[in-house]
């Protein structure tokens, strides 16, 4: 089971046409990653990392190349297939938690469920319950958006993420709109998360964040410049010495 | 993604905005009820017209002179002398197709019982007259052919001038009233009519037989007008062309010449009022129908600038799953319900002005189901028809632009 392969990509291109330029955004891009993997995707700004984290998450087409996500070829798909494949298949997390304003954690966190039929409303209501109980949040359930701190809004986000129990999430600079400390905090839920058997692709372009995964792909100009496992630090601990040095800093 | 579902997010986001919402809806609210308001209005009119042309009797010939014309001005009908007795004659003995005739002679004068007085209109006419216009006598009787000839000081009288006139419980047949300087008796009371469609008093009105008025209150020979009835309503055409035949031999007109009187039926009153009170609805119609229209550009106005407002709620609800058509349908369903919503007030608000108005011009009441009907449809046609081009423009947004949106 351990080497299942969640996301097999091969020779991957994404060109955008500007004007009468071609851009080349992906340039032939290969790796896969298997269940239960923890992936930060680093690089500088421009470096392709959003264009890809787009593909892998069927919003968006390659321009040539092959990609399977759980046994299904994506590349010669429809739009409604691939909302289908985003609906039950992916979990997104956004730098700035993209939740609907004026609408209750609970009810955010319902919504991918929304779109799935098989799900009736109760079973609705109980998975995303759930699903806040994961991220600690059973208190803020009937809160909206603006009465939330940031970290908390990030933490609704990932349980609308977790919901439809996706075989992978995908997080693009999941952490950059946050300070050190709540940026930890939710590296910690991560890695909970992580260890509960959760597949995740994690984009940041801060290397102390990569280092709570257990592989760094790095890329440059649409290529990968580097693909290796590193050995987890804890998130939780790094939280914890955070804390220390703050408190003995204002001593 | 379910209709529940869909009406649910639909009246979530149309509640989170209110105050827009109640705006976006009054126009649909102000066209809704303008067009309810003139169709049933318009109908009422018409039905208050036709109802008061057939209790008149259906089959009621009016004949009048004709205008006369002297050096091209207009005299006028009313000061016309072509009708008289021997009109009154030929039309009794020599038709096949007319049933009643009666004179008509107009005059007015002071009425005065007691310490009450009343002006009155005072109208000369034969007993047939009873029939032709389909009055019925509540108490008393009718002057008969006899006291025509005698020029009998006797009157019958409506409600109304009863009502003025005996203020203090006195029975009036068998009482003498002074019309004028003419000590008239009071032989019988009409049965109440009413007010009729342009809210004159039927009422108010004095019966006299006609040689009383021409004689003793006018001092002529000739008659203002003649009422007559047809065989039946099919038959007031023939009967109509029968009397135009004797009126013209009567009057010696030669081929050609134009006729001196003047001949309505009943039947074609009540046709062109029909159709000019049809028209006059569909008129209303077409122009709160406008008012209609902006009301659905208004909407798609505010569906536009809802969808624009969205495009990252568009972008996320994409992002996790939301097929096109989800959207479409969310952006739609917003627009639909707010049309029916703002239809069903419209409606309500429609039905509840036509009965005030009506109350007040004392028009029957008719409340238009078609108009509601159509209106509902319109309202659901309005929702998709201009909800649908903000709908599909949502439909259609890239899931990666639309979440990047600012
Ligand atoms: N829709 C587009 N049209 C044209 N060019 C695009 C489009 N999207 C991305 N690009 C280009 O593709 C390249 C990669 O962009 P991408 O957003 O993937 O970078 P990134 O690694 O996510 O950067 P950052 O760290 O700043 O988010 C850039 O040069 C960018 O200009
Ligand atoms: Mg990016």
């Amino acid at each position: 089971m351990e080497n299942e392969e969640i996301i097999c990509i091969r020779d991957l291109h994404r060109n955008f046409q500007v004007g009468s330029e071609i851009v080349h955004a992906l340039n032939g891009v290969t790796f896969s990653i298997c269940k239960g993997e923890f992936v930060s995707i680093m690089g500088t700004s421009g470096s392709g990392k959003s264009t890809l984290l787009n593909i892998l998450g069927c919003l968006d087409t390659p321009t040539s190349g092959e990609y399977i996500l759980n046994g299904n070829s994506v590349g010669n798909l429809n739009k409604n297939q691939l909302s289908t494949l985003r609906n039950r298949l992916i979990g997104f997390v956004f730098q700035n938690y993209n939740l609907l304003a004026r609408t209750s954690a609970l009810d955010n966190v319902e919504l991918p469920l929304l779109y799935n039929r098989e799900v009736s409303a109760k079973e609705r209501k109980e998975r995303a319950e759930a699903a806040l109980e994961a991220v600690n949040l059973t208190d803020r359930m009937h809160h909206m958006p603006n009465q939330l701190s940031g970290g908390q809004q990030q933490r609704v986000a990932i349980a609308r993420a977790i919901v439809n129990d996706p075989v992978i999430i995908l997080a693009d600079e999941a952490t950059g709109n946050l300070d050190t400390r709540t940026s930890y905090e939710i590296m910690t839920l991560f890695q909970e998360l992580h260890s509960k058997g959760k597949t995740i692709a994690f984009v940041t372009h801060e290397p102390d964040i990569a280092t709570f995964t257990t592989r760094t792909i790095k890329l440059r100009d649409g290529d990968i410049v580097k693909d290796e496992p590193i050995a987890k630090q804890s998130a939780a601990q790094a939280l914890a010495e955070y804390e220390k040095n703050l408190k003995s800093s204002v001593i | 993604m379910n209709i529940i579902n869909l009406v649910k997010i639909a009246i979530t986001a149309l509640l989170r905005n209110k105050g827009r919402s109640f705006l976006t809806m009054l126009g649909i609210i102000i066209g809704i009820t303008s067009v309810i308001v003139m169709v049933s209005l318009g109908q009422s009119s018409t039905q208050g017209v036709q109802s008061q042309l057939s209790s008149m009797g259906s089959n009621m010939i009016m004949i009048m002179p004709a205008r006369q014309m002297r050096g091209g001005v207009n005299m006028g009908n009313s000061n016309a002398k072509s009708l008289d007795l021997k009109d009154l004659k030929s039309l009794e003995n020599n038709t096949k197709y007319v049933t009643h005739v009666s004179p008509s002679v107009s005059s007015s004068a002071q009425l005065v019982f007691g310490n009450n007085n009343h002006p009155g209109a005072l109208q000369g006419v034969a007993p047939s007259y009873a029939d032709i216009r389909k009055y019925e006598i509540a108490d008393g009787i009718m002057f008969t052919d006899e006291q025509v000839k005698k020029y009998a000081k006797v009157c019958v009288i409506g409600k109304t001038v009863a009502e003025n006139l005996f203020t203090n419980g006195e029975k009036p047949v068998g009482q003498t009233i002074r019309c004028g300087q003419v000590p008239m008796k009071v032989i019988g009371v009409l049965e109440s009519k009413g007010e009729n469609g342009m809210g004159q008093d039927q009422d108010d009105i004095v019966l006299a037989p006609y040689t009383t008025i021409q004689k003793r209150f006018l001092g002529i020979s000739h008659f203002n007008m003649m009422f007559a009835s047809a065989t039946s309503e099919e038959e007031s055409e023939l009967a109509a062309t029968e009397i135009t035949y004797i009126l013209r031999s009567n009057h010696n007109i030669k081929q050609g010449a134009d006729d001196d009187f003047e001949i309505r039926t009943q039947e074609e009153l009540l046709s062109t009022m029909s159709s000019v009170t049809q028209l006059l609805t569909i008129l209303l119609a077409a122009i709160a129908s406008i008012s209609l229209l902006v009301g659905g550009i208004g909407v798609m106005n505010i569906m536009y600038v809802t969808v624009t407002e969205r495009t990252k709620e568009i972008g996320l609800r994409m992002a996790i799953g939301a097929k096109g058509k989800d959207v479409m349908w969310q952006f739609l369903s917003e627009s639909i319900i707010l049309s029916l919503i703002g239809g069903s007030i419209g409606i309500i608000l429609g039905i509840f002005i036509s009965y005030a108005l009506c109350t007040i011009l004392n028009w029957p009441f008719v409340v238009s189901k078609a108009a509601i009907g159509v209106s509902f449809a319109v309202c659901a046609a309005t929702g998709m028809f201009f909800g649908w081009y903000p709908a599909r423009k949502a439909a259609n947004l890239d899931p990666i632009t639309a979440l990047r949106y600012e």
